[in-house]
């Protein structure tokens, strides 16, 4: 089993490619979309501003190579902007289009609840999740409803079918979709290679799915 | 609700820290670093006071070694003068930077970094004194008045782009007497991003009054985690005794 992980020059790449080697994974590190061929699993980190993730996601020509892998039916995992640009659309600084590969759109935390009080961002810190679609035989089937993971983040995706929502979180009373599922396609919002060892209890689900 | 040690680091070393039981060498960064993380920290910050030498600051390499073994997130800070130098921290596993001196010598600093890196990985440090009914922010290890209002800064660099706020009070800090609520209070309801108070905590009721009266989105814990006066693991449950929203510690 060989997974391949994607470096566009996002700043995650070398926290989530040791977490992922602790976890047990034969990873490569690719550079350019052709070495993306075949792999068992397909991870795609990111952090910082989604138009410029998606930028140089396009500019290296790694978008058609997600496209394909997906189609192969082969496991894939976006993190945080990486997830994010799964999505049709996202509004963070403007107008940016996403990959497509789950109808959605990226939307900034509103930064005020319902009671007019502030609701400060970047959301930082760690919560629990809760269902969308079934736990059972997708990243989160070893997850517990007491388990905590770390969001770092201002905007958040909202897909168009609620079944592509796997799990929920809450920030100051706004629903925040914590992670999608669509076939084989996973995303996550929060950082599971700095979740300790309830976010590398996610990525050993990944490896064994 | 997050708690966070903070710790200092000189030629590689852990300056403070010696009474631990069950630490092999309290010293070396990296094994403190991962006992705070099985005790439960949230994050993690590594403030290194070398001094500055010529080329690489010393925290990058620092940070790789924290990167390798330590899977929460943690900050790192100390020499960081350029955009360059933050871009070989965050690509060695930091997740932020905290900028201070920095900041102040040159705010464009600021705005670059989080345009390049987002502001969610653009801590600015603001050591804040007590001068007259405000406060000013001090720069090099607190020795400098800048004469700029720590509110009016606190606001500057947040539309510069800082994405979170460490607020220090160098007039609590060491004496364990609480954090500065009225400090730390007025920059949190001044800016619109997350604050973190430091300096003053003496034990658990000090952070629930930090974030219920102070209003603060996290806790930066030093001298009482480091010379052994409280765990992480007790200062959480009782954070959580009093209601606070708090993640409990790490499963082993």
């Amino acid at each position: 089993m060989n997974l391949t992980l994607i470096d566009y020059g996002t700043g995650n790449l070398f926290s989530v490619r040791r977490a992922l080697e602790v976890c047990g994974a034969n990873i490569r590190v690719i550079h350019h979309p052709n070495e993306a061929k075949n792999s068992d699993r397909l991870v795609v980190p990111g952090v910082g501003a989604f138009g410029s993730c998606i930028t140089e996601l396009h500019r290296l020509h790694f978008n058609d190579a997600i496209k394909e892998h997906i189609a192969t039916d082969r496991p894939f995992l976006g993190i945080c902007v990486g997830m994010q640009m799964l999505m049709t659309t996202s509004y963070e600084f403007g107008q940016h289009s996403g990959l497509n590969l789950i109808p959605g759109t990226v939307q900034e935390i509103p930064n005020r609840t319902d009671s007019g009080e502030v609701r400060k961002r970047p959301h930082i810190g760690w919560t629990s999740l809760s269902e969308g679609q079934p736990w059972s035989n997708t990243i989160l089937s070893q997850t517990t409803k007491d388990d905590r993971f770390y969001f770092v983040h201002s905007f958040s995706v909202v897909p168009d079918n609620p079944a592509h929502i796997l799990a929920l979180t809450d920030y100051d009373g706004h629903e925040i979709v914590a992670a999608v599922k669509k076939d084989n396609i996973f995303g996550t919002q929060f950082h599971p290679e700095k979740s300790g060892p309830a976010g590398l209890a996610i990525l050993k689900q990944f490896l064994s799915l | 609700m997050r708690l966070i040690p903070c710790l200092d680091i000189r030629d590689g070393r852990v300056v403070k820290g010696t009474n631990f039981v069950g630490i092999r060498d309290a010293g070396d960064p990296v094994e403190l670093a991962r006992f705070y993380d099985t005790e439960g920290a949230d994050e993690l910050v590594f403030l290194d006071i070398t001094a500055s030498h010529e080329g690489r600051p010393a925290v990058i390499d620092l940070a790789e070694k924290v990167a390798r073994e330590v899977f929460i997130p943690f900050t790192v800070g100390g020499g960081l003068q350029t955009v360059e130098d933050i871009r070989a921290a965050l690509l060695v596993g930091a997740d932020k930077v905290s900028l201070n001196s920095a900041a102040v010598a040159r705010p464009e600093l600021v705005r670059e970094s989080a345009e390049m890196f987002g502001a969610q990985c653009v801590v600015v440090a603001i050591d804040a004194k007590q001068c007259g009914e405000s406060w000013n922010a001090f720069v090099h290890g607190g020795r400098k008045d800048t004469g700029r209002d720590v509110i009016e800064w606190a606001q500057e660099v947040v539309k510069l782009g800082a994405g979170e706020i460490l607020l220090t009070s160098m007039d609590g800090d060491g004496t364990r007497a609480g954090y500065d609520l009225d400090l730390t209070r007025a920059v949190s309801e001044a800016v619109d991003v997350p604050v973190i108070a430091s300096g003053g905590a003496g034990h658990a009721g000090h952070m629930v009054d930090a974030v219920r009266e102070g209003r603060a989105d996290a806790v930066l814990l030093a001298g009482i985690l480091h010379d052994g006066v409280a765990r992480i693991s007790d200062l959480k449950s009782e954070m959580a005794a009093a209601g606070l929203r708090i993640r409990s510690t790490n499963r082993s």
